[in-house]
């Protein structure tokens, strides 16, 4: 990494070990709230088709994803308190920049969407023979809902960091900081509903692509299979559309990263020289010295998706405003990006051939299929990950686009020393945390779905004897 | 002052207050099981004990979650000197966190005794330490911490380890025990109700002793927090309500009134919540040497602009989330009764 003038290695080490901190911390937690908030549609679905047709298989359905998505949850929560309070431990100048802006939206988080969330999950998880059936899915629709709250509230703040709107500098100099002067302008800035939805249908991949795993890995084992196939019926078909959806957030958004942020676009193709035909790689490799990308390419085809013709050409480097700068991994930029469309059309492609091929009545006998399908889950894994290293990799050197530095966002009195404590801590724990979860997980795939749940007890059971 | 005469920097002191009592008085009892849990022997009695909490303490750490967003925005100035100037406690507070979730969420799922054991220590542990660190840091804001000119944390984390801390934080994890054993009374029964109840008794001495220590230590070292007290008698009635309810809760206890009881306790944390915000008002952050610099509600906080928005949001949230606070623990009224979805 370059080293800036005015900064002295002890600073420079806070710098590289805050933002490894930050990168691990949040890429342990993002692992979670896409399998819950996806998880959240699909037993919203299965318990919603429970009460419809009163088929006891759904309940059965929608109290084993209950199961999975509790212990995900819990993790999920345990893991994400920690990011509420890094911004103040290791991102101090910052939090006081952008207190009154970005703090407002993380507070709005805690009071819509957390206390709907908890409060239901009680219901939704301890609550079964306590709650007519009506409330029940009622407390299930909140649990979601609230998943999806949490998620419009954090994009919003982060889509404020990409596309600061709605806001005036005040003060001048280590005084200075953004306050707001539209609300609605900045939870509606350029970016942030482009961004939502593109993050929300990954969000709900990831969970259809878990419940296609486990469901196949069922089939793979010749286990539940009643179970397996409808819960595979009803993840497929979300899988199917929000694949095809995702292809078309995705373009929107890279128009927005083109519009409003021209460096993270040219990192992300590696784009040096402004020129006509500007080519879409398909995969390749950045030199970032000598300024070329070599590799397999679609003459014009970024020209094509930037301005919908093959001509026009896309920005490159030497024809930004050098004052934007530009991030200090451009390789590492371009190789998640085309990772993440990578894995994006690989789903597509996936999801549509396992319907052709259930059709065919291929799926049930090709067992190299099958266990394609049960390594699926890290599909949109894998690709939520990437998206996110592209977006915020690619935002660098900024920490708020335009406005502040991510060098000058640190916290002033936190030695190197204290962060990298804190950072050998969480990698320990975490992984710790890891291996639980992934033992656990296991056991509750291995234990599957109850067959006592087929037939509901306690409140549950009322609507099947007044029949 | 906002067209309503509102001192909004003052509404926001009273909510982040009312945010941080909140969680007290709720994860309070939480991490008041947590500390007595090891205390319990029989694979059963802990599973009742952790079943008590089962589905609460998830919702009742979102008030911490929210009152640390409410603080972030209402004043980020407090939020970023705080947590970053103590940050080996707030990271060790955040290890405990996580430690302690995972802890109730791995204990019951494997029959292994010594995967029970190991959990168990977590679960007391982190519940133990929370307890700790929360009285610690509130130790040091109450005594005052060294605050540069420029706003940051002049000092270290040993510094932070004096001794008024350390007993504000064995307060603390006294009031928390005693608060949870209180619920435990209230959640179980038979055998175990009747050997907890022997406990209370035992607790609100241990807590006593503490808050009566703590306090003459206020009186003698920190005399900023009691100033107000000495120039408005009038507040000392708070103080003599937080006596009365403390006094009420054996009270209630013998005469099997335990869900009063519990809320006597309820009443006395809040209580002690409101004589600190008294006593503190109005700094976030009292710098001590050095008192100017001190961190105010007015020098440390957001514009009007967003303290406005802010209140609306709480005008409209607030009232959505007592209400299923309130029903969630409605519906799990009871004793604790374990069946195949307990922990």
């Amino acid at each position: 990494m370059e080293r800036r003038n005015g900064h002295d290695s002890p600073t420079m080490d806070v710098e590289i070990l805050s933002r490894i901190q930050f990168a691990f911390t949040i890429s342990f937690h993002y692992i979670y709230p896409p399998l819950s908030i996806g998880l959240g549609v699909i037993m919203v679905i299965t318990e919603g088709l429970w009460l419809k047709t009163k088929n006891n298989i759904y309940h059965q359905m929608a109290r084993f994803w209950t199961k999975i998505f509790a212990l995900i949850f819990a993790i999920g929560v345990a893991s994400g308190i920690v990011m509420e309070f890094e911004f103040g431990t290791n991102w101090a100048t910052y939090s006081r920049f952008v207190g009154d802006v970005f703090g407002s939206a993380l507070a709005a988080e805690g009071i819509f969407a957390f206390f709907l969330e908890s409060g239901f999950l009680a219901i939704l998880v301890f609550g079964w023979d306590k709650v007519k059936p009506g409330f029940h899915f009622f407390s299930t629709c909140m649990v979601c809902l609230g998943a999806h709250f949490s998620a419009v509230w954090i994009i919003v703040a982060n889509s404020w960091m990409q596309t600061p709107a709605g806001y005036r500098i005040v003060g001048e100099g280590k005084t200075a900081r953004a306050e707001i002067t539209d609300f609605w302008a900045m939870v509606f800035n350029p970016s942030s509903m482009d961004r939502l939805f593109h993050t929300l249908v990954g969000c709900w991949q990831a969970g259809a692509w878990l419940v296609i795993s486990l469901s196949a890995y069922y089939i793979l084992k010749n286990r539940h299979l009643e179970f397996a196939k409808r819960s595979l019926q009803i993840a497929l078909t979300v899988a199917c559309i929000t694949s095809l959806l995702q292809l078309y957030s995705g373009s929107r958004s890279a128009d927005i990263v083109m519009k409003y942020q021209p460096a993270k676009l040219a990192a992300m193709e590696g784009v040096f020289k402004t020129k006509p035909y500007t080519p879409m790689y398909i995969f390749g490799w950045v030199d970032v010295e000598a300024e070329k990308v070599y590799g397999l390419y679609i003459p014009g085809g970024l020209s094509f998706l930037a301005h919908k013709n093959f001509e026009t050409p896309v920005k490159g480097f030497d024809t930004i405003s050098p004052e934007w700068g530009r991030p200090q991994l451009i390789n590492a930029v371009f190789q998640v990006y085309h990772l993440m469309i990578a894995i994006g059309m690989g789903l597509i492609g996936l999801s549509f051939f396992t319907v052709f091929a259930w059709y065919k009545g291929w799926l049930f006998k090709w067992k190299w299929l099958q266990f394609i399908l049960v390594l699926s889950v890290l599909g949109p894994q894998v690709a939520n990950q990437a998206g996110w290293y592209t977006a915020e990799m690619g935002r660098q050197p900024w920490i708020v686009y335009g406005l502040m530095k991510t060098s000058e966002g640190l916290s002033k009195t936190v030695k190197a020393e204290a962060v990298l404590f804190s950072l050998i801590m969480f990698v320990l724990i975490y992984f710790l945390l890891f291996m639980v979860f992934l033992y656990l997980l296991n056991e509750k795939i291995q234990h599957g779905p109850d067959d006592k749940d087929l037939i509901p007890t306690g409140k549950l059971a009322l609507p099947e004897k007044n029949k | 002052m906002t067209e309503l005469g509102l001192d909004l920097n003052i509404v926001w002191f009273v909510l982040v207050g009312v945010l941080f009592t909140g969680y007290a008085i709720l994860d309070g009892f939480d991490l008041g099981v947590g500390a007595l849990h090891l205390f319990t022997k029989t694979d059963q009695e802990r599973r009742i004990t952790l079943n008590s909490i089962g589905p609460v303490w998830d919702g009742n750490e979102v008030w911490l979650v929210t009152g640390a967003g409410a603080l972030f925005a209402a004043f980020p100035i407090v939020y970023a000197t705080v947590f970053s100037g103590f940050y080996i406690v707030i990271k060790l507070l955040l290890f405990a966190l996580i430690f302690r979730a995972v802890a109730i969420e791995f204990r019951s799922k494997q029959p292994m005794k010594w995967w029970r054991e190991m959990w168990d220590i977590g679960f007391f542990l982190g519940s133990l330490l929370l307890g700790f660190l929360i009285g610690v840091t509130m130790g040091n804001l109450a005594y005052g911490v060294p605050i540069g000119a420029d706003g940051e944390y002049a000092g270290d984390f040993l510094s932070m380890l004096h001794p008024y801390a350390l007993m504000m934080g064995v307060t603390t994890v006294a009031l928390f025990m005693m608060h949870g054993s209180i619920y435990l009374v209230m959640k179980t029964e038979g055998d175990l109700q009747k050997k907890i109840r022997g406990w209370v008794n035992r607790l609100i001495i241990i807590f006593i002793i503490c808050y009566a220590t703590t306090t003459m230590a206020t009186l003698l070292y920190v005399p900023h927090m009691v100033d107000i007290f000495k120039h408005n008698p009038s507040l000392f009635i708070i103080a003599i309500l937080n006596m009365l309810a403390i006094a009420n809760i054996p009270r209630e206890i013998h005469k099997g009134r335990d869900f009063f009881a519990f809320m006597s306790s309820c009443f006395s944390i809040a209580a002690l919540m409101v004589i600190f915000g008294i006593g503190y008002f109005p700094h976030m952050v009292y710098s001590n040497p050095n008192p100017e610099y001190s961190l105010t509600i007015y020098n440390a906080c957001s514009s009007q602009k967003t303290l406005g928005i802010m209140l609306l949001m709480a005008i409209i949230g607030l009232p959505v989330v007592i209400a299923y606070t309130v029903s969630v623990y409605y519906i799990f009224r009871g004793k604790v009764k374990l069946d195949q979805m307990s922990y």
